[in-house]
């Protein structure tokens, strides 16, 4: 078969199995638009902004398990495209990012909508790739996606200057079935010393903790993550990213732990004697204060990326390898092993570790005349009957949806935990509709990040993907508004909108649904009204409590026993009321 | 502590700045890098040396090995090694210089390999601190020019770097 280059390019999506190909056409992408024209498999969906584009098919990529795929045009379109491939990279998601570039012989020349697309991606990405010639063309998409989805995944951005794909010129298309790179070849298997090592030191422990990331969900491991867990009966945590990794309803889940997480969890890591870090990346969030992080622990670490390990904290036994494969290596010598562990210890520590959960941590006043945004996310679990997939944006509604929300299956939860991009939560609910047009879809966010994507309001429509909108409108930038409360002697400089538009009559607008809500007694029939609405995208505004803060909270240069918490144990927490 | 790492990467464009934007995204301290294609035409080999505590070397080969394009390295550091560096430097060498500048440069087992009525070129090789002595004992007012290519290392034994 010999084809073009642009139809290379569409050739080799359908040969990956590419059902949506996220993009916004110029210049330097016209013979590849030409390309798409005239094929029905690879379904285009026309964003209204490149980054949106980014967002969506990433958020396609995380609710999907596999790789988002975009393309954009040279100069701007590229650019608009750098900050979803950054949220990407921080996040470890596997994505094909297709950027037109200038024609080769005038790269450099500074000629029209002309940037080095590999040399601004260089630093946000996985790898980044120029094509030069034709005949390299299908080799290198090949390449993309292999490096794109193996390993520790990450997006990859493929430039393709205009001439490469020139209608008039073809050449005989052969696409790779497999590729092998001699420069890079990821670890999968652990080293079985190492894991030996690891399972005797954790039958050893007193007061475990099982601390899993979003390297489980990554990888896939959240079967292996639950069996292994349940073999030793040890508490688990999640970060953020690894929240659905293990159930949240299931009594060993002791909650997220790091800035925003539980009393219990991170009470339990710091006084923890033994720590298995499963796809967990340490990252300061987690930590807190290095200087004062788990100072009793000895810690094991299973990471895909070697680099990970021991990056900020440096760990006792580590063990490279693909997180699915470890476990199970594990399990096998759990069930072979003679002792159980230490089930006197054990019961102790759950003992203490129930105590801490009796500080009932995450309690708000629940008789408010005010919205909660807490309540919020509660209700919503409820009326979703804790099946959503649920995006947010960046912020206090952030991790109210993380705390409350409880994820009892993995890629439920999508958001932006790296980069913190708010703007991801729209275009990442219509990423996830697309992949799950049955599934209940919800994106919480806030006033202030919804506006950074809102334009996605139109693709929604376009493409009917009927997502409920949750904006926990706190008529603040709250999560910059606490920090200036906490840090700034409430000087709350330029962290609310003198003007929020009128989201309901916006969303009308675009031709959706829109709600004002500013009643607590609202709140559940108004949801249970939206999620009934099956075809439809509702705007739900929701007027919640201005002052309201996320606890518990570890400050800055604080350590894990040192959280901030809405109020000290046993004290009411309604203050009127007190 | 100072160490030489050598890289042997694929001879792609952009390759050099993969790594030279490592060190510098991430803060690592980068004294020198030279870097040339190899006997096998579709791959470069660079040598960068650096400074930083073990915690910080460990990073730095993880980082760098992480780099899709880099095939493998060494960090030379640990092993046993030779290291040399190539410099050239313009001298003046007028009238009652000139003797005295051969001289010098025969000491430090150095070449002329330019000469003119008022200047020459030395050629010298070795480790850098050989040719920081050399420099030392140079009169400043004497020198015109210098360039040096930064270190290069290989291991010692009959054990190579290759694929
Ligand atoms: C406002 C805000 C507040 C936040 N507060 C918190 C907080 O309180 N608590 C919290 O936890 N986070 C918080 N975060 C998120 C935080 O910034 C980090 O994104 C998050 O902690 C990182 O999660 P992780 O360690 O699971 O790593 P990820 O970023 O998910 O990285 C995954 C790790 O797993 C490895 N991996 C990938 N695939 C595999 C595989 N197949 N096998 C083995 N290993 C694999 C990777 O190499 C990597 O090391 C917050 C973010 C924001 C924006
Ligand atoms: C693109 C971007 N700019 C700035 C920030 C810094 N930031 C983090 S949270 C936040 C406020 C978010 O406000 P809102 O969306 O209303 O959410 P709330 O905290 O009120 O729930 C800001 C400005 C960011 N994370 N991303
Ligand atoms: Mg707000």
């Amino acid at each position: 078969m010999e084809l073009s280059g642009g139809e290379i390019v569409v050739q080799s999506l359908k040969d990956e199995g590419v059902e949506f190909l996220f993009g916004y056409p110029g210049g330097a992408v016209l013979h590849l638009y030409d390309a798409i024209f005239h094929q029905q498999e690879v379904k285009h969906i026309l964003v209204r902004h490149e980054q949106a584009a980014v967002h969506s098919a990433d958020a396609y990529a995380r609710s999907t398990g596999k790789p988002g795929v975009v393309l954009v045009t040279s100069g701007p379109g590229a650019t608009n495209a750098v900050t979803g491939i950054a949220t990407a990279h921080l996040d470890s998601i596997p994505m094909v990012i297709i950027s037109g570039q200038v024609g080769t012989p005038v790269i450099g020349s500074d000629a029209f909508q002309e940037v080095d697309m590999v040399g601004i991606t260089r630093p946000c990405v996985k790898h980044n790739l120029l094509v030069k010639n034709l005949a390299d063309l299908a080799v290198t998409m090949k390449k993309a996606f292999h490096v794109a989805t193996t390993g520790r995944p990450g997006p990859v951005v493929v430039d393709i200057p205009k001439d490469i794909t020139d209608p008039a010129i073809k050449i005989p298309y052969i696409y790779p079935k497999e590729i092998t790179m001699r420069s890079y070849n990821p670890v999968v298997k652990g080293h079985s010393g190492q894991i030996k090592k690891a399972v005797d030191l954790l039958l050893k422990a007193k007061r475990p903790m099982i601390y899993a990331g979003g390297g489980v969900i990554l990888g896939n491991g959240s079967e292996e993550l639950t069996a292994f867990s349940r073999l030793l009966n040890y508490p688990v945590t999640n970060t953020l990213m690894g929240l659905g990794g293990f159930p949240a309803t299931d009594k060993q889940f002791v909650g997220m732990l790091g800035m925003h997480g539980t009393y219990e969890a991170n009470m339990g890591m710091h006084e923890s004697d033994v720590i298995i870090a499963i796809g967990a990346r340490f990252d300061d969030r987690v930590t807190g204060v290095l200087a004062k992080f788990c100072p009793y622990a000895k810690i094991i670490h299973i990471d895909i990326d070697p680099s990970s390990i021991s990056k900020t904290v440096k760990v006792d036994i580590p063990i490279v390898g693909e997180v699915t494969t470890v476990l199970k290596e594990m399990i096998d010598l759990l069930k072979a092993s003679d002792t159980k562990g230490d089930q006197t210890a054990l019961e102790s520590w759950w003992n203490q570790i129930n105590k801490w959960r009796g500080v009932n941590c995450l309690e708000y006043d629940r008789d408010s005349k005010l919205i909660k945004p807490q309540y919020v996310i509660e209700q919503l679990y409820e009326v979703t009957k804790g099946d959503a997939f649920v995006t947010s944006d960046v912020g206090q509604h952030q991790m109210f949806a993380a705390q409350y929300y409880h994820f009892d299956k993995p890629r439920r939860w999508i958001n932006s935990g790296g980069l913190g991009t708010m703007g991801f939560g729209l275009p990442a609910a219509i990423g996830v509709k697309l992949a799950h047009p049955g599934a209940d879809v919800a994106c919480v966010t806030g006033e202030a990040s919804i506006q950074m994507c809102i334009q996605e309001l139109a693709t929604a429509t376009q493409y009917r993907t009927p997502v409920k909108v949750i904006n926990l409108n706190n008529q603040y930038m709250g999560m910059v508004r606490q920090w200036q409360e906490f840090s700034y002697e409430s000087r709350y400089s330029q962290s609310y909108m003198e003007t929020i538009p009128d989201f309901v009559k916006l969303a009308e607008a675009y031709g959706h649904v829109g709600m004002r809500i500013d009643k607590p007694e609202d709140v559940r029939p108004a949801l249970e009204e939206a999620f009934a609405m099956k075809d439809r995208l509702v705007f739900m505004d929701i007027m919640t409590d201005r002052t309201e803060n996320v606890y518990p909270m570890i400050e800055a240069g604080k350590a894990h026993n040192e959280m901030k918490l809405r109020v000290a144990p046993g004290t009411p927490i309604n203050r009127e009321l007190a | 502590m100072r160490h030489i790492i050598s890289i042997l990467i694929e001879n792609e464009a952009g390759a050099l700045s993969r790594v030279a934007g490592l060190f510098s995204a991430r803060g690592y301290n980068i004294e020198s890098l030279t870097v040339a294609p190899t006997e096998d035409l579709t791959l470069s080999r660079m040598t960068v040396v650096t400074r930083g505590s073990d915690e910080v070397i460990e990073q730095i080969t993880k980082q760098l090995n992480k780099l899709i394009d880099v095939v493998k390295l060494i960090d030379l550091a640990e092993a046993v090694h030779v290291e040399r560096e190539l410099m050239l430097v313009k001298v003046k060498a007028t009238e009652g210089l000139r003797n005295e500048m051969k001289r010098l440069s025969e000491i430090f087992r150095g070449k002329i390999i330019d000469v003119t009525a008022t200047s020459y070129v030395i050629e010298m090789t070795g480790p850098s601190d050989k040719l920081d002595a050399f420099i030392l004992a140079l009169d400043e007012d004497a020198v015109i020019e210098i360039v040096r290519s930064g270190p290069m290392g290989i291991s010692r034994g009959e054990k190579g770097l290759h694929l």
